[in-house]
C-alpha cells in the first residue's frame, strides 16, 4: 500500500464538452474557476458562489452539480458538459423553447437553468409542471418569476416526446 | 471565491484514507463537499489537508444483509432516493433525502457527510436516531460501532474523532408492523428545519426523536411511553401534551424558544400519526 502524499497542486485531466484537457491546478481551485479562467469557458456563470443559486450548474459525469461546490481536483478523470457543449450546429429544442417562451430576461441564470433542465429531460422526456419545479429548485432566477422558464421546459418536453 | 491554500490527496482505499487522516495534522475528510467547501469559503473551516473520499467506491454501496440495510457513508442522497434496497426496507430514508436542498446538492451530498456535519437543523440526525441506526467508524486503532444516540455529540460534533472515518450506516430493515414518519417546519420547501420530529414504531414499540431543540437529537421518552396500543389523533395529542415544557430549545431569528416548543409538539404529533398509519401497511 502506498498512501498518496497530499500536495498543494495536482495535474488534472478532464474532458470538457468532448475535448480532453490537462492542467496543473492548485488543490484549492474550484471547478468553476478551472472552466472559466483556465479553459476560457465563460458560459458557466458564478452567481452566489455559496452553492445556493445554481448559475454555475454543469454536468459532471452526466449529472448536474454546482461547479462552485466541487474542487477542480475532484473532477480529475471526469467528463464535464457545460452550456457551450449543449448545441451542435444548431440549438437544442430546449434552447429554442427558452427563446420562444421568453424564458430569460437578463440571462445570467440561463446557463444553469439549461443544464438542470437538460438533465431533467434526459431522465424524464415529458415532465409535468411539478416535475420541472422540483428539478429547477436549485436554480434561482431574479427576473422572470420562473413561469416562462417552467413553460419552456414543459413545452420542450412535449416537443421531444 | 478563493479558498485558503490547502493540500489534497485522493486515497484509493479506506485504509489509505484512515492513514492520511491520522497522520496529518489538520486533515479533514472531503465527502460530497456540499457543506465543507462552502464553509471553507467563509473560513468557518480551514483544514490543512483534504482527504478526498471520492475514489472509495466501496463506501458508496447500499446493500441489505440479513435484516440490516447497510448504507456506505459515501452513498449520495440521489443514490438513496433511487435505491431499490432502501425502497423495500426503509423507504422513509429516500423520502427524506428527496426533501434535502436540491437536485445538484443531492447528486454530490452524501449521507455520511450530512450526519458528520451534525448541523442541528439537518434532516438525518433525528431520523437515524428514531430508526435505531448504528454507525461504523474506522480509526488507526481499528473499527468500532456506535449507536446513533451516542454518535451525535454536540453542535457540528460527532463521535468521529480526529483521524477517524465514518464508513457505514446500518439501519434495521423495517417490515410488517413497522412504520416511520418525519415532520416539521422548514425554511422554504426544501430548506433545513426550524423544528422537526421523527417517529418510528415497530410492533408497538415507539421511538420519537426531536430535531432543532438542542445541540443533538432529543428522544421524547415520555411520549414514547405514553404511546401504547392503537393510536389515534386524540391519543397522540394526549401523549404529546406537555412535551414542549420539557424542552429547552434555542431562540433565533427563525423561531423563539416558545414557538419551537409549540412546533416540536405539532411535529411530533404529525410524525407519530404518519408512522402509525404506515405501520398498518
Amino acid at each position: 500500500m502506498s498512501v498518496p502524499t497530499p500536495t498543494m497542486s495536482q495535474t488534472v485531466t478532464v474532458t470538457v464538452n468532448g475535448v480532453t484537457f490537462e492542467r496543473d491546478v492548485p488543490a484549492r481551485r474550484l471547478l468553476v474557476h478551472l472552466l472559466r479562467d483556465d479553459l476560457d469557458l465563460t458560459g458557466t456563470h458564478i452567481g452566489c458562489d455559496t452553492g445556493s443559486c445554481g448559475a454555475c450548474t454543469v454536468h459532471l459525469d452526466g449529472v448536474p452539480v454546482k461547479s462552485c461546490a466541487v474542487l477542480a481536483v475532484q473532477a480529475d478523470g471526469a467528463s464535464v458538459t457545460t452550456v457551450e457543449g449543449l448545441a451542435g450546429d444548431e440549438q437544442t429544442p430546449l434552447q429554442r423553447s427558452f427563446a420562444e417562451h421568453h424564458a430569460l430576461q437578463c440571462g445570467y441564470c440561463t446557463p444553469g437553468m439549461l443544464m438542470s433542465a437538460t438533465a431533467l429531460l434526459a431522465e424524464n422526456p415529458s415532465p409535468t409542471e411539478d416535475d420541472v419545479k422540483v428539478a429547477l429548485q436549485g436554480n434561482i432566477c431574479r427576473c422572470t418569476g420562473y413561469w416562462n422558464i417552467v413553460e419552456a421546459v414543459v413545452a420542450a418536453g412535449r416537443g421531444a416526446a | 471565491m478563493l479558498l485558503r491554500e490547502v493540500s489534497y490527496a485522493r486515497p484509493a482505499t479506506v485504509d489509505e484514507a484512515v492513514s492520511l487522516l491520522s497522520e496529518h495534522d489538520g486533515a479533514r475528510a472531503l465527502a460530497g463537499g456540499q457543506t465543507l467547501l462552502n464553509v471553507m469559503k467563509q473560513r468557518a473551516a480551514s483544514p490543512d489537508v483534504l482527504v478526498d473520499l471520492g475514489g472509495l467506491e466501496e463506501l458508496r454501496a447500499i446493500a441489505v444483509s440479513g435484516s440490516t440495510l447497510e448504507i456506505g457513508a459515501m452513498a449520495t442522497l440521489s443514490s438513496i432516493i433511487r435505491s431499490s434496497e432502501v425502497e423495500v426496507t426503509r423507504p422513509i430514508l429516500a423520502e427524506v433525502a428527496a426533501t434535502v436542498a436540491d437536485v445538484q446538492v443531492r447528486n454530490r451530498g452524501t449521507l455520511g457527510g450530512n450526519i458528520c456535519v451534525n448541523d442541528p437543523t439537518n434532516h438525518f440526525p433525528p431520523l437515524l436516531v428514531a430508526l435505531g441506526a448504528t454507525m461504523t467508524v474506522r480509526g488507526s486503532g481499528g473499527e468500532r460501532t456506535i449507536p446513533a444516540e451516542e454518535f451525535f455529540v454536540g453542535v457540528f460534533e460527532t463521535a468521529v474523532r480526529e483521524g477517524d472515518l465514518l464508513t457505514r450506516i446500518d439501519v434495521p430493515a423495517g417490515g410488517k408492523g413497522t412504520g416511520d414518519g418525519m415532520a416539521g417546519v422548514t425554511l422554504g420547501a426544501h430548506g433545513t428545519y426550524i423544528a422537526s420530529a421523527a417517529a418510528s414504531v415497530s410492533d408497538g414499540a415507539w421511538r420519537v426523536v426531536l430535531g432543532c431543540v438542542a445541540a443533538v437529537p432529543v428522544r421524547a421518552t415520555g411520549v414514547e411511553e405514553r404511546l401504547a396500543g392503537d393510536v389515534d389523533e386524540q391519543s397522540v395529542r394526549a401523549a404529546v401534551e406537555g412535551l414542549g415544557a420539557t424542552l429547552d430549545p434555542p431562540s433565533d431569528v427563525h423561531a423563539s424558544a416558545d414557538y419551537r416548543r409549540s412546533l416540536a409538539e405539532t411535529a411530533a404529533v404529525r410524525a407519530v400519526l404518519q408512522a402509525s398509519e404506515r405501520a398498518k401497511g
